[in-house]
């Protein structure tokens, strides 16, 4: 049989700087530097050990990591630390022997500064949705509205999963909103209107903050100290440029409606476990990437966890909680672990999957967890992107 | 019961395009356009050098009766940035010819909001150079 695409990758350290509201006296630089520094120690690394980087740092991108380092010429990745796509580029590298310890970080400080307006991330400026008043709660928004509309998919639904992921946050000693719960789905629907079904405390924070991975081959892992964490699949899903188009359920290419916007991240899963050998019913925990509360549902649906429409009912009664069967973004995620910008949280639900594969979360580690299925982005932003993490050398 | 309306003119405003500057044109003219290719007659919306159905280049432009259907709406109360006046009725607009744009809802209390509901394009001057479509509801 042949060998597993990524049999000889490990994931072999990660690391999570501070993270805060506004982290003074940083910039997306220096921050993403001390994710650097922390991740080489987690590892048990040496700086000139790197021939690959992937770096998303502000000043601090790719070629900048390359010559700070120092450490020869490297390997570059194109996505340059956005999240699972420069995971997956970084092993596809080691895989075909084009690097052998690859650097992946990114951080962000500091760019957040004119805080009448979302984020400048959230804002996008294209001709097609600018002056309408566009940012990405309203296109996540009009994503959720079609889903509800089809379904009957409800606010209640919606607020059960904001106050699954929140009370996460609440007991995870590293999140920034550790303390601030525990809420009720009711909460979340008593909390003031942003964009509509979107409560407040349906979207995501803002913060600041950095991350760091190293990945390296298997045999340069059996030295070092962390347990191994392998790549079991992997798959990236795309319809086009985020924010410029009608963010539409029902955007779809010759493949059809199968495979439509609405359920982006469909293709991406079913690749993911072909290449793993495994199903969603193998999955343990649930690192999935919450910019928004609908997000999770649709994506149990997308990934085939349940039937389409059925989400909302599938997240109900204690599913998606750990000590359920399927625990969702288990460190509070967007909404109240961090999300420090354009692509820290990115890399934050692997860094997540890591953790529990592990079993080093200082809180909501599910015991015994082996395999971890981590996701990015949403059908508001027009991909998906995922990850599947085990502890079993592919 | 608060309507929404037309925004300022100090929002951010449209850069068009090589591409899309017909269409902004045609706007001024109150006219909503879209591209329609002349080899396979496909639509292609938003402006694109070149058909999303066959990849022609050849492609026209050709006016809509400027009537849909609402595909899906969000009421928005967080401005994106201050110089929106909230709420603001954003909506996914079912083109009667066959194609979807974003835009606002005008003269509607929130409430009021529902998919599949019909509208009707309306025009409104920010400038010189921009004039932004809107939509309201309409009985056919």
């Amino acid at each position: 049989m042949a060998k597993h695409p990524f049999h000889d990758v490990v994931i072999a350290g990660v690391f999570n700087s501070q993270q805060a509201r506004v982290l003074e006296g940083y910039t997306s630089a220096t921050i993403t530097l001390e994710a650097i520094k922390g991740v080489f120690e987690e590892a048990g690394v040496a700086p000139e050990e790197i021939d690959g980087v992937s770096v998303g740092g502000g000043v601090l991108n790719s070629a900048q990591a390359a010559y700070l380092l120092a450490s020869g010429p490297a390997w570059r990745g194109p996505s340059e630390g956005r999240g699972i796509a420069a995971i997956l580029e970084a092993a596809a590298a080691i895989a075909t022997g084009r690097a052998t310890t690859v650097l992946v970080a990114a951080g962000s400080a500091g760019i957040y500064t004119e805080r009448a307006s979302t984020a400048p991330w959230t804002r996008p400026g294209n001709e097609f949705v600018v002056s309408w008043g566009l940012f990405t709660a309203a296109e996540f928004a009009l994503i959720a509205r079609r889903h509800m509309h089809t379904f009957g998919t409800t606010p209640e639904h919606l607020a059960t999963v904001s106050a699954t992921i929140r009370n996460n946050g609440h007991i995870n000693p590293d999140a920034i909103y550790r303390g601030r719960g525990p809420f009720t789905p009711t909460d979340i629907l008593e909390s003031r209107m942003v964009a509509d079904p979107f409560h407040l405390l349906d979207c995501a924070m803002t913060s600041e903050g950095a991350c760091a991975l190293i990945l390296t081959t298997a045999e340069r892992a059996r030295n070092l100290k962390n347990k191994p964490v392998y790549v079991l699949g992997g798959g990236q899903d795309a319809f086009g440029p985020a924010y410029h188009h009608p963010p539409s359920f029902d955007l779809k290419g010759r493949n059809g409606d199968r495979y439509s916007n609405g359920w982006v991240g469909r293709q991406a899963a079913e690749r993911s476990f072909a290449m793993a050998g495994i199903g969603p019913k193998d999955v343990d925990t649930c690192e999935f990437y919450d910019p928004f509360s609908f997000e999770i549902i649709r994506q149990f649906e997308a990934f085939g966890f349940c039937g389409e429409g059925e989400g909302g009912d599938f997240i109900m009664n204690g599913t998606i909680e750990t000590g359920g069967r399927y625990p969702i973004t288990t460190d509070g995620g967007l909404m109240a672990f961090s999300h420090g910008g354009a692509a820290v949280q990115l890399l934050q639900r692997a860094i997540r999957g890591v953790h529990q594969v592990r079993g080093e979360c200082k809180s909501n580690q599910v015991p015994g967890a082996r395999i971890s299925m981590c996701s990015n982005g949403g059908a508001g932003a027009l991909f998906t992107d995922i990850i599947l993490l085990g502890d079993e050398q592919p | 019961m608060t309507l929404t309306r037309p925004q300022p003119s100090d929002i951010p405003l449209p850069a068009p395009s090589d591409v899309s500057q017909p269409f902004w044109d045609a706007c001024r003219r109150h006219q909503l356009t879209f591209q329609r290719c002349n080899a396979c007659s496909g639509i292609t919306f938003i402006p694109q050098p070149a058909c999303r159905h066959c990849l022609s280049s050849d492609l026209r432009w050709e006016q809509s009766q400027g009537k849909g259907s609402v595909y899906s709406w969000t009421v928005v109360w967080r401005p994106q940035t201050p110089a929106f006046e909230i709420p603001y009725a954003i909506a996914i607009v079912d083109v009667d010819e066959g194609y979807q744009m974003v835009s606002n809802i005008i003269g509607i209390d929130p409430a009021d909001l529902q998919v599949g509901m019909r509208v009707a394009v309306t025009f409104h001057e920010m400038n010189d150079e921009i004039t932004i479509p809107y939509f309201q509801r309409s009985s056919g």
